[in-house]
């Protein structure tokens, strides 16, 4: 195998690596070792713990620096004589740009998300400059080859998108555990704990829910002065109307789920020194908990909510009002983790254990090192084959769990471009929008972000610019440009309508795309409150402090959708109620998220929670779908291996095979099932 | 089960991969403890998978003294002649491999393989003989055997960009998830021995050529007194003598085996490193499977082959014939 020609072109090569996680530092240690003396690697994270098993070139004394520098060093101690440079920056900035991708002949991704993945393809086709892409879950992973007109770019197919649910299913309807993780962690934590003026995804849009404010202000203020307990919950409870076609959650009340001793105590039991703003303040040892993956009972998970909430409030009081959920936040995945169990418990889905819901709520990527050594591997084949230009023997390759027709690893030939796709063959894709009722804000925010991946757009409508981001900008045209944003579509100063044609473009991915605009006209899909359930604990007692805080943070919320009240009980109960009120009407959500239909694009790039893993959150395994809308279907040439159907069904047994922890419910798991139904 | 549970600590280093696994196959491989002979690239990939994912204990066994030939596709020697001069490749690769998880215990036993007694491979759960010759294989493959706990057996062994991993889990019940119920399943597996016996002529046409050309391999190094990899495309002729021979004597055509595969086994001496992390990662993960008691096991050969990029599953056993 390593005849002169190889080696000479192996030797002459420089090459760059984007990620030097879990695929990186495999990757830059077989590179070293199979002869490569010209590399140069990309990575913006620092090393953590739960990296070090799999991270081999880094050690427990290397926990905060950066993975690129270490790497670097590490393989340089058994390959000294070579040439690595480390930057320790994120590949999108803007000295990446394309004349840096240009000085290399070959790029390699060992990347862990969707939005890097997208950026450096168009970098890479800008730059024409060949790209080995890679991803591992598990045990299972892929490397695919990239090549600018000769086969498909990254982007060609669509990819299966972290998973988002709408927002009645989290607010109202929860059928399963993630539903329940998602309320917890993006609803209450990020309701109690976080920034208020910060948006999220599940902020139900306040324009028409001035009516249901009144409803729930009362709701609110006699909840305080009286002793009506959790009368109002019941008797929204027993509306048939509401239930008649969805399963009523049990209301849970903490008589019946703590302790008397702790009910009669007045609340805490606790007595902690730990320093305000620890971040390893934990609850657990004093409920004397010790086994995260053990599954806890009801009471429980209500003991560890109630503890975890005034831990926070009496030990981590400063940090509350900008706190974001972070995995590795102690008591945020405690306080998680049993706010969701409590709601599952209330709707009838199975508990789960910390461990299993920190997974969930954290995004997190199951990662070995083996299948990340073979992905590594396959890496370096296809690029000695990219460097010595064998084209016909450039193939995608999937590292599968189980055997299809004997392979454990299976090569196929990789497809030809999709001409349908927008990303490397131009075409113009049709955006359905309301224009009278879209901001231009919207339209960037929204579509070219967010869906079309784009970094630091420009936005043209014939002649006339409308906005675009960057350092040379004067202040005129800044404000020229935020005045812009606030505008609706039609009523900019070259109006969009029915019939225009955008030109969006992204300098530094030399991006740029045509947009065909269709008016849409929506009926109203903001409705009055028509259907608002909740989910209720009942806290005992707790300080007046405690209350005073939570209606602080909420009381200029109340039109938002968790309404807190708070009630002092004549058996000395205090009574806190989480309404969690759902203004919309039930519409599919899923498919138009934002009352906007963009065809021809690749699945937006939402950010997942896990960055420090290179493992990627997506399907390992391409499905052969087509983008909506617009008529993808590439050519492809024939496979010479087995064909994709037997393949996805082989990978769907997978998932349903040996271990518990890979069926838990997890984000990318659910968006996995259901592209492979479609 | 399996007693005591994992620390915090192991909890936190181990926690991606008991995502995959769970907490019970990792309880069970920190108790493992796993033999290793011959720590060449591709065996030094798999030292550094299996002590990543936490086994307890490895032990190495290479006498050859680190040289320049010792450092190729071995990532585990630093090529620092003042470091590694008079010493063996076990010390050296203990050293490195000691370094990735302060967890696991490893260290070196020295000594002849081929002269070890039974119960010196009772201390294992599992055995790894990388590139060993026929007759080593053999003969720690039957020791082994005669031991009433099961030790895993595998060899390893990578030339050019081609390599074979031969599995013998003797008789090996495991636990498999079928649909919503966890059923146990029973497989039997040939010895080394035997399977390298099988008759040639029932044997699929389909089957990876590389089980053929390996053996043919074996044959001429066995037979000329060489070592492991000791050949060159001198030696090509008596190759394709032996091919001759062993096709013949199995009533199966030549064309079983191309000549330009046995031309790279013998030519390809120096190991490929990315074969070697391939190969390495697949028999790091049979390991993990097999001490865990979860999932399919290999039965009861691999092959992958860099040239068409496949990595196949080859069961080949007397049922053939029966």
């Amino acid at each position: 195998m390593a005849t002169q020609q190889q080696q000479s072109a192996i030797k002459g090569a420089k090459v760059l690596m984007v990620g030097a996680g879990g695929i990186g530092c495999e990757l830059l240690k077989t590179l070293a070792l199979s002869g490569f003396e010209d590399i140069h690697i990309i990575d913006m994270d620092t090393i953590e713990v739960s990296n070090l098993n799999r991270q081999f070139l880094f050690r427990r004394s290397h926990v905060g620096q950066s993975k690129a520098k270490v790497a670097r060093d590490a393989v340089l101690r058994f390959r000294p004589h070579i040439n690595i440079r480390s930057y320790h920056a994120n590949v999108k900035n803007p000295e990446f740009d394309v004349d840096f991708f240009k000085q290399f002949d070959v790029v390699l991704n060992g990347l862990d998300n969707l939005d890097a993945r997208r950026h450096v393809n168009r970098l890479c086709l800008a730059a024409d400059v060949p790209l080995v892409e890679s991803g591992t879950t598990g045990f299972l992973g892929q490397v695919t080859v990239h090549i600018k007109g000769k086969t498909e770019c990254y982007e060609c197919q669509t990819k299966p998108a972290p998973k988002t649910y709408p927002v009645c299913t989290i607010t109202s309807t929860p059928t399963k555990f993630v539903h329940c993780i998602v309320w917890a962690k993006d609803l209450l934590f990020a309701k109690l704990f976080g920034d208020k003026n910060q948006d999220n995804d599940l902020n139900v849009r306040s324009n028409n829910s001035a009516s249901s404010s009144k409803e729930t202000e009362d709701v609110f203020e006699r909840s305080e002065d009286e002793d009506i307990e959790h009368s109002n919950i019941e008797a929204a409870l027993s509306n048939e109307e509401t239930w008649k076609n969805r399963r009523r959650p049990r209301p849970i009340y903490s008589k019946d789920v703590l302790p008397e001793s702790l009910t009669q105590q007045n609340g805490s039991t606790h007595n902690c020194s730990v320093t305000d703003g620890d971040s390893m303040v934990s609850v657990m040892p004093s409920l004397g908990l010790k086994n995260p993956q053990e599954l806890w009972g009801l009471t429980q998970n209500s003991l560890v909510f109630i503890e975890a909430l005034m831990l926070f409030f009496a030990k981590r009081k400063k940090e509350i009002g900008h706190l974001t959920f972070d995995k590795d936040d102690q008591l945020a995945v405690e306080f998680v983790t049993a706010a969701a169990n409590i709601r599952a418990e209330s709707f009838g889905i199975p508990l789960h254990s910390l461990f299993e819901a920190k997974g969930i709520a954290g995004n997190i990527v199951h990662a070995v090192a083996t299948t990340n050594a073979i992905i590594a591997g396959l890496i370096v084949i296809e690029a000695i084959k990219v460097l010595k230009k064998d084209v016909d023997k450039f193939r995608m390759t999937y590292c599968l769990e189980h055997p299809s027709k004997k392979l454990l690893l299976m090569p196929i030939e990789p497809y030809e471009p999709n001409p349908a796709c927008y990303v490397c063959s131009k075409t113009p894709l049709v955006l359905e929008i309301n224009t009278r009722k879209s901001k231009l804000r919207d339209l960037v925010d929204r579509i070219v972000k967010a869906k079309l991946g784009m970094n630091l757009p420009l936005i043209m409508h014939g002649n006339s610019l409308l906005y675009e981001v960057g350092d040379d900008l004067d202040d005129i045209m800044v404000a020229n440009y935020n005045a812009n944003l606030e505008k609706y579509l039609s009523e900019l100063p070259s109006p969009i309508l029915n019939g225009s044609i955008l030109t969006v473009e992204d300098l530094q991915q030399e991006l740029s795309c045509k947009i065909n605009v269709k008016h849409r006209f929506y009926s109203e899909i903001l409705n009055p409150v028509s259907n608002s359930v909740w989910f209720l604990i009942i806290l005992p007692s707790t300080f007046p402090k405690l209350f005073h805080f939570i209606k602080s943070r909420n009381q200029d919320e109340l039109s938002s959708d968790i309404i807190l009240g708070f009630s002092n009980g004549l058996i000395d109960l205090s009574i806190l109620y989480l309404f969690c009120f759902c203004h919309r009407e039930e519409f599919d959500e899923e498919k138009e998220p934002e009352g906007m239909v963009l065809s021809g694009w690749t699945q937006s790039p939402a950010t997942n929670g896990e960055s420090a893993s290179t493992s990627n959150n997506e399907n390992p395994v391409d499905v052969t779908e087509s983008s909506s809308g617009s008529e993808t279907a590439s050519k492809k040439r024939k496979l010479s291996e087995p064909e994709p159907s037997n393949h996805n069904k082989e990978t769907e047994n997978v998932e349903s095979e040996d271990d518990d922890i890979m069926e838990v419910e997890n984000p990318m798991m659910v968006s996995k099932k259901k592209i492979r139904v479609e | 089960m399996d007693g005591e549970e994992l620390t915090e600590q192991e909890t936190a280093l181990y926690d991606r991969q008991i995502r995959v696994w769970g907490a019970n196959a990792q309880r069970r491989l920190t108790k493992a403890h796993i033999f290793v002979s011959g720590i060449k690239g591709t065996v030094a990939e798999f030292c550094k998978n299996i002590v990543l994912a936490g086994v307890g204990s490895v032990t190495l066994m290479d006498g050859r003294l680190v040289n320049e030939e010792a450092l190729n596709a071995n990532f585990l020697i630093p090529p620092d002649q003042n470091a590694y001069s008079g010493k063996t490749v076990a010390e050296i690769c203990c050293e490195s491999l000691k370094d990735f998880n302060p967890m696991v215990r490893v260290s070196v036993e020295k000594g002849d393989l081929s002269t070890l007694g039974t119960d010196f491979f009772e201390q294992f759960d599992v055995v790894v003989i990388g590139y060993g010759s026929p007759a080593t294989k053999k003969y720690v493959n039957e020791k082994c055997r005669k031991l009433v706990k099961r030790v895993a057996f595998y060899t390893v062994d990578c030339r050019d960009s081609c390599g074979e991993i031969f599995v013998d889990l003797q008789d090996y019940k495991y636990m498999k998830k079928k649909l919503e119920e966890t059923v146990e399943c029973e497989l039997n597996f040939p010895s080394f021995q035997e399977a390298i016996s099988v008759p040639w002529k029932p044997i699929p046409r389909r089957t990876a050529k590389l089980y053929f050309a390996m053996r043919v391999i074996e044959v001429f190094e066995e037979s000329e007194g060489r070592k492991h990899g000791e050949c060159s495309l001198l030696d090509l002729a008596r190759v394709l003598e032996i091919k001759k021979q062993l096709c013949e004597a199995n009533s199966v055509s030549e064309s079983h085996i191309p000549d330009s595969l046995l031309g790279r086994l013998i030519t390809g001496t120096t190991e490929f490193p990315p074969a070697c992390a391939i190969v390495g990662g697949i028999l790091a993960q049979e390991v993990i499977k097999a001490v865990s008691g979860k999932g399919d096991p290999l039965k009861n050969f691999f092959y992958y082959d860099g040239e068409d990029g496949k990595g196949v599953m080859e069961d080949i056993s007397n049922s053939f014939t029966s």
